[in-house]
């Protein structure tokens, strides 16, 4: 029987490496512990080596290329009287049936191979690979989700689909406690409507129905015990992780991306903070570029009404005010205090209301009708020398414009290089309420406001 | 650099799997034992056992040839003292063939006793113990006493029987399943205390052999993990065989005289007898070993007279690990095998799966055997499952009624729901070996549907299994 070749996981988390050589040829003879090929990842090279013999009979993935999965056949071999000529490449995602045992350095394997001290090089132990959690692998005789009986019965009656359940069983099999599971976290997909014969339980209409992620115990499973410290999730990180999964779940993200010359804005930031008269001893107001990021958004959603929006399954939300939501980093999270009406306040009355939500986001005083709601936000990094991203959409919002740091850039300018500050912003749009180009109108209503700061003055 | 990768302290089926499966994944391992390579289960249970069981079994047969149209002439009867040699040179091949294991896999033999003195410290010194005789000699090459060093300690030292206050065996009037297995002489009467797998089988052993035996069980049902309706079953047969067996009741004092001892019994509902015997044997349960191995030092968690572990079998205390009996209930042999690769895999990061408890085998080899996995009926609607069991009997097995020995019973539990196979339940000829087929079933999860699919061969007694499923889902056939 023709052995398969299976990329080797040189480490329990490795996921994918390169195959950057073959060191024999299609017809050459291989011998129990030949190195066979040369496989790399970002941190290592290292050789793999036959465990069996026969002649190679086949190379599957050529050498070179980049991002080989794990267990996948990279190679045949051909046993003892088999013709390699007769021995067909197989199909890809066929089960896998020997891993190769990937080897450290070629010249601690040869030390190892002494008899003296066979404990001393553990890298040449032939272990195989570590059967890292994988998704549920499916038969080569086709779709057939890999999963135990009861498995299959359980999911069946559940209305749940395999294929999106994550199995924990010896080499990935979907077991009882999988599918348990999934039933707690509603987290696999419902049964597509043609189930097979006997399926009793029909997926229930309307259910969104969300991937699962890896267990638990897949998870830990990946890092050696004690080498890490588990840190049990608060209130607020549960939050981020149910609200932000489902956003990028259910929302179609789409995004725009524009550079915006902030010369002429940080001029005019300059000025009126140069004239803020003194409160107490203070200036009365501090301008940031975010502040006026905040008003240019709010004005420009009230220029682009359709943009101002928010999805529900029967119809469009259409917004008469533009509530700025900005997202405040926190110990521990982040928040997104709303400024209500941003465009109907001043430069200043925004400042001052940002500075109040920053210090009581950080002492977690907010209170509920503070951070709820809101139909757009605001995301910045440019702090961090961030050039541009993209931010997840915080729903009920369409909108969230994700704001890089103000730079000196080249420009061309009449033809000419000029330096400029320029700072590149990305709308991520809910595509079901704001299509791709009333995004992008948005964008440049924006744009407009920030490189004319003048008209937010008006 | 430590002496060692790995050190196990303890050579029984826990302690010597574990420094096979080390050395095989290349760890520089050592094994410390005080008394005899392969533990209690080669030397002192399991296996000895066995083989004196086997004995009681030929003659069994021999005393029914005319059953089976044979005539036996001349005499045919036990030789107490050469159905014991047999039974010991049984103990000492399986000694020899784990010493053998030990240096074919290049693991260091130190003998003597082991006590944790700082992490990652054991001192070996000479055993205190006096050695159960007859003993094999101290293996050759073996290191002895001195100060070793191991990044991983795994602790294997096993179980001892339990004492009870006051009817603490002495070795002549009260035994332990030690002197049990090498009696000088075959006393008349025998009572046995305790009827859980050990009890029994020494019940079933001397009976056979024609000796006056009476089992006395605290709780209401003979071999107590068992299912209820097995047990039963059990009991008929054993009480048909002439064991007498007494329920519900207590040994509250024993007497000893000069070559006998009398035993003061009281059941629940205060009636009170006494039983003279020649010799009881004190089969009342086994207690970890947890003393003087420098355990409080380190201060490693105990519970109840085991080591607290988790489910990789490691203790509280980094670089400390417990398998086998020491480190908990069920206390037998293939769970301590198992819990030795789990352990030994988990150290090298090979992320090997948790052991399940409720998939873990239970065997009695007395006449009629008696084995088992998974729940109880009992246990199962405790658990709050909705339940359908089969049964079907030994009597409608043609290999069995072939084989004359068609007493016996297949109980089998699906979760009514899910047709989840939650327990098995067995007793007759052969259980013990056809029990594995349901152990196979229940770790790879298959239902009803898949058990009912599956043909066994003909004529077998595995076809009662086949035929307890279909009766669970009302679909028997031979019955």
């Amino acid at each position: 029987m023709p052995t398969n070749i299976l990329m080797p996981a040189l480490s329990p988390t490795m996921e994918k490496g390169n195959l950057a050589k073959w060191l024999k040829k299609e017809g050459d003879t291989i011998k129990s512990g030949d190195i066979i090929a040369e496989i790399e990842t970002d941190k290592a090279t290292m050789e793999v080596e036959a465990v069996d013999e026969g002649i190679l009979a086949r190379i599957v993935v050529p050498e070179g290329t980049a991002d080989v999965p794990v267990n996948e056949i990279i190679g045949v071999i051909a046993g003892e009287g088999e013709d390699p000529k007769s021995v067909s490449a197989p199909a890809a995602g066929a089960a896998p049936a020997k891993a190769e045992a990937p080897k450290a350095e070629p010249a601690q394997a040869e030390s190892a191979k002494s008899e003296a001290a066979p404990a001393a090089a553990p890298a040449a132990v032939k272990a195989p690979a570590a059967p890292a959690p994988t998704a549920a692998a499916a038969s080569a005789g086709g779709d057939r989700p890999f999963a135990s009986p009861l498995a299959r019965r359980l999911a069946r009656e559940a209305g749940l689909d395999l294929s999106a359940i994550q199995g924990s069983g010896p080499h990935g099999r979907i077991v009882e406690k999988d599918v348990e599971a999934a039933k707690k976290g509603g987290a696999a997909k419902a049964a597509p409507a043609a189930a097979p014969a006997g399926a009793t339980a029909a997926p229930k209409p309307g259910a969104a129905p969300l991937a699962a992620g890896p267990s638990d115990e897949a998870v830990k499973k990946l890092f050696e015990p004690g080498s890490y410290e588990e840190i049990p999730h608060d209130g607020m990180r549960k939050t981020i992780a149910r609200r932000l999964t489902e956003a990028k779940q259910t929302i179609p993200h789409f995004y725009v991306t524009v550079d915006c010359e902030l010369d002429a804005l940080l001029k005019l930031r300059a000025e009126l903070n140069a004239a803020a008269p003194e409160k107490d001893g203070k200036p009365a107001y501090k301008l940031s570029v975010n502040d006026m990021v905040i008003k240019a958004l709010a004005l420009a959603l009230k220029a682009v009404p359709d943009a101002n929006v928010s999805w529900t399954e029967g119809a469009m939300l259409k917004h008469k005010h533009a509530d700025v939501g900005v997202a405040v980093s926190i110990p521990g999270g982040l928040i997104t205090p709303i400024v209500r009406d941003a465009c109907h306040k001043t430069l200043s009355q925004i400042s001052n209301e940002m500075k109040d939500y920053a210090a009581r986001a950080k002492a977690r005083k907010l209170k509920p009708e503070e951070y709820q709601g809101g139909t757009t936000a605001v995301s910045n990094l440019g702090m961090f020398g961030v050039k541009d991203f993209a931010a997840v959409i915080n729903p009920p919002h369409a909108t969230i414009l994700a704001v890089g740091a103000g730079e000196q850039r080249v420009v061309v300018k009449n033809g000419q290089p000029a330096v400029a500050t320029v700072m590149s912003v990305t709308l991520s749009t809910d595509h079901r309420a704001v299509d791709g180009a009333l995004g992008a109108e948005l964008l440049q209503a924006f744009k407009g406001y920030i490189e004319k700061p003048m008209a937010m003055l008006v | 650099m430590a002496d060692y990768d790995i050190i196990v302290i303890g050579s029984g089926p826990g302690g010597y799997i574990a420094a096979i499966r080390a050395a095989q994944l290349g760890f520089r391992t050592a094994i410390v034992e005080r008394e005899h390579l392969a533990g209690i289960c080669s030397n002192w249970g399991c296996i000895p056992t066995k083989a004196l069981l086997r004995s009681a079994e030929i003659l069994h047969y021999g005393e029914h040839a005319k059953d089976y149209g044979l005539t036996l002439e001349g005499s045919f009867k036990a030789d107490l003292e050469a159905v014991v040699k047999r039974s010991r040179g049984i103990a000492v091949r399986m000694n020899n063939g784990v010493q053998f294991l030990m240096k074919k896999n290049k693991v260091d033999v130190i003998w003597g006793e082991a006590k944790l003195t700082k992490p990652g410290t054991i001192a070996v010194a000479p055993t205190r113990k006096p050695a159960m005789q007859p003993q094999g000699p101290v293996p050759k090459g073996a290191k002895g006493e001195g100060s070793y060093t191991a990044d991983h300690i795994i602790v294997a030292t096993g179980a001892r029987p339990r004492a009870l206050p006051g009817i603490e065996p002495d070795g002549k009037l009260i035994w332990t399943y030690f002197e049990s297995l090498v009696p000088a002489k075959l006393p008349k009467s025998l009572l046995v205390m305790g009827s859980g797998a050990i009890g029994i089988e020494f019940a079933s052993f001397y009976r056979t052999l024609g000796v006056e035996v009476t089992v006395v069980e605290l709780l209401p049902q003979i071999l107590p993990v068992e299912d209820a309706e097995i047990a039963a079953f059990a009991r008929k047969a054993f009480e048909k065989q002439g064991i007498k067996i007494i329920t519900g009741a207590k040994v509250t004092k024993v007497e000893k005289g000069a070559d006998s001892v009398t035993a003061h019994i009281e059941d629940e509902k205060g009636g009170k007898q006494t039983i003279q015997a020649e010799r009881l044997i004190s089969a009342v349960g086994v207690v970890g070993n947890v003393e003087n191995i420098g355990l409080e030092a380190l201060g490693v968690k105990t519970d109840r007279g085991c080591i607290v572990i988790d489910e990789f079998c490691r203790t509280n205390v980094k670089g400390v690990y417990a398998i086998g009996d020491v480190a908990g209930p069920p206390m037998l042999a293939h769970k301590a095998e198992h819990e030795a690769v789990i352990c030994v895999e988990a150290i090298k990061g090979l992320h090997p799966h948790p052991m399940d408890k409720q998939m873990i085998p239970g065997c009695t080899y007395c006449h009629p055997q008696i084995a088992s996995v998974g729940l109880t009926e009992a246990k199962a609607k405790a658990a709050g499952h909705e339940i359908k069991v089969g049964r079907f009997n030994f009597v409608a097995n043609g290999k069995a009624v072939a084989l004359g020995e068609d007493s016996g019973l297949a109980k089998t539990i699906f979760d009514a729901k899910t047709g989840k196979l939650l327990g098995a339940h067995l007793v007759g000829p052969e259980v013990t070996e056809l029990i594995q087929g349901f152990v196979v079933a229940m770790n790879l999860e298959t239902t009803e549907e898949e058990l009912m699919h599956t043909i066994f061969p003909h004529p077998t007694l595995s076809e009662v299994m086949k035929e307890s499923v279909l009766d669970a889902y009302g679909k028997v056939l031979n019955a």
